[in-house]
């Protein structure tokens, strides 16, 4: 099979149920079941997670460098905006 | 009960995967794209971990300190009893998984009554390798429904890959003098009686894929009896030749 079949999907795994799902990488599959399998082969070799999604990439948005400036310096001189002045009790484990 | 049928029972049982770990394992490197070479690896590793737990207990019984590697590479082809289907060679991607297929949807079926031997061993490898197996048989499943609706190229040819295997998947449920009385003493499977049920889900997947099921082919046997095909031969000189060239030799 080409690559020219294939499609790029984006891999996102639930380390834990009630977790974060976090982006692991990329793989290729020509079908959403596919893409599942990969995933599941290529990353949860080890047990690492209880889900797994995949994206299309090409459904994925992304900024682009250029806006960086415009997108992220504003908050460099914001200070109020993070959470730093609560308290956090030790017993919270996910936030 | 006489534990050498037991033993000769264990062995055939692992014979089969051992065999189809070895021919899944010559696709390392050699897959269509990276994520099946691995996938194929993976499974392929699943079969060499379920043929070492078999051969393992199969090396406890025959005692005098035998062990699974004896078992796996210090026998000749003659003395190897898997089904002929698991040796039959991967040919082209869709061969490979018309036989997965074949062998999968078998095992699925096989386990799951494997699961109430009477002999815990058993029993507990059978519990394990049960959720590998329904893995795999959803992964060379899928791959027959995709090659099936593919172009007309890989339609032809997975067409081609069941009407070359089918042949052979008529051994997967035959019953041996030994079989018989491993059923009987409710140790093993009763084979025959899994046929329909093989049919009823290799159906349904050849409908989705387009594909059809060969009708009145000639049939062939004889693993059971370590009659094989010529492939074999060729399969075991490369599985075996690092013993066979430095016997005994230890990583």
């Amino acid at each position: 099979m080409s690559k020219a079949t294939l499609q790029v999907w984006e891999v996102f795994i639930q380390p834990k149920t009630g977790a974060h799902f976090q982006h692991m990488g990329s793989v290729h599959a020509a079908d959403k079941e596919m893409a599942l399998q990969n995933a599941r082969e290529l990353y949860t070799r080890r047990q690492e997670g209880t889900c797994i999604w995949v994206v299309r990439s090409e459904n994925i948005v992304s900024s682009k460098p250029e806006d960086n400036d415009s997108f992220f310096d504003p908050a460099d001189d914001k200070i109020y905006r993070y959470p730093t002045f609560f308290k956090v009790s030790k017993k919270v484990k996910d936030l | 009960m006489a534990s050498g049928n037991l033993f000769q029972y264990v062995l055939s049982i692992g014979d089969d995967a051992l065999i189809t770990a070895q021919r899944l394992s010559e696709w390392a490197y050699r897959a269509p794209f990276l994520e099946e070479d691995i996938a194929l690896s993976n499974i392929s590793l699943d079969m060499f971990g379920r043929a070492n737990l078999f051969l393992e207990y199969a090396a406890s019984l025959k005692g005098n300190d035998t062990t699974a590697d004896d078992l796996a590479f210090k026998r000749n082809e003659r003395e190897f009893t898997n089904k002929l289907l698991c040796e039959q060679p991967n040919g082209n991607f869709a061969d490979t998984m018309i036989r997965q297929f074949f062998l999968d949807t078998f095992n699925k079926l096989f386990l799951i009554k494997l699961i109430d031997s009477n002999d815990d061993q058993l029993s507990a490898i059978s519990q394990k390798a049960i959720k590998e197996t329904n893995y795999h048989i959803r992964h060379s499943s899928k791959w027959v429904i995709r090659l099936g609706n593919g172009t007309a190229e890989s339609h032809a040819k997975v067409q081609l890959a069941i009407d070359n295997l089918w042949m052979f998947t008529e051994e997967l449920f035959e019953m041996n003098e030994n079989d018989i009385q491993m059923k009987q003493q409710k140790v093993g499977v009763d084979c025959t009686a899994l046929k329909p049920q093989w049919d009823i889900i290799i159906n349904d997947i050849f409908l989705e894929a387009r594909v059809k099921m060969p009708q009145d082919l000639y049939m062939t046997t004889g693993g059971r009896h370590g009659l094989h095909t010529e492939h074999l031969g060729h399969l075991l000189s490369d599985m075996q030749y690092l013993q066979r060239a430095y016997p005994d030799a230890k990583w």
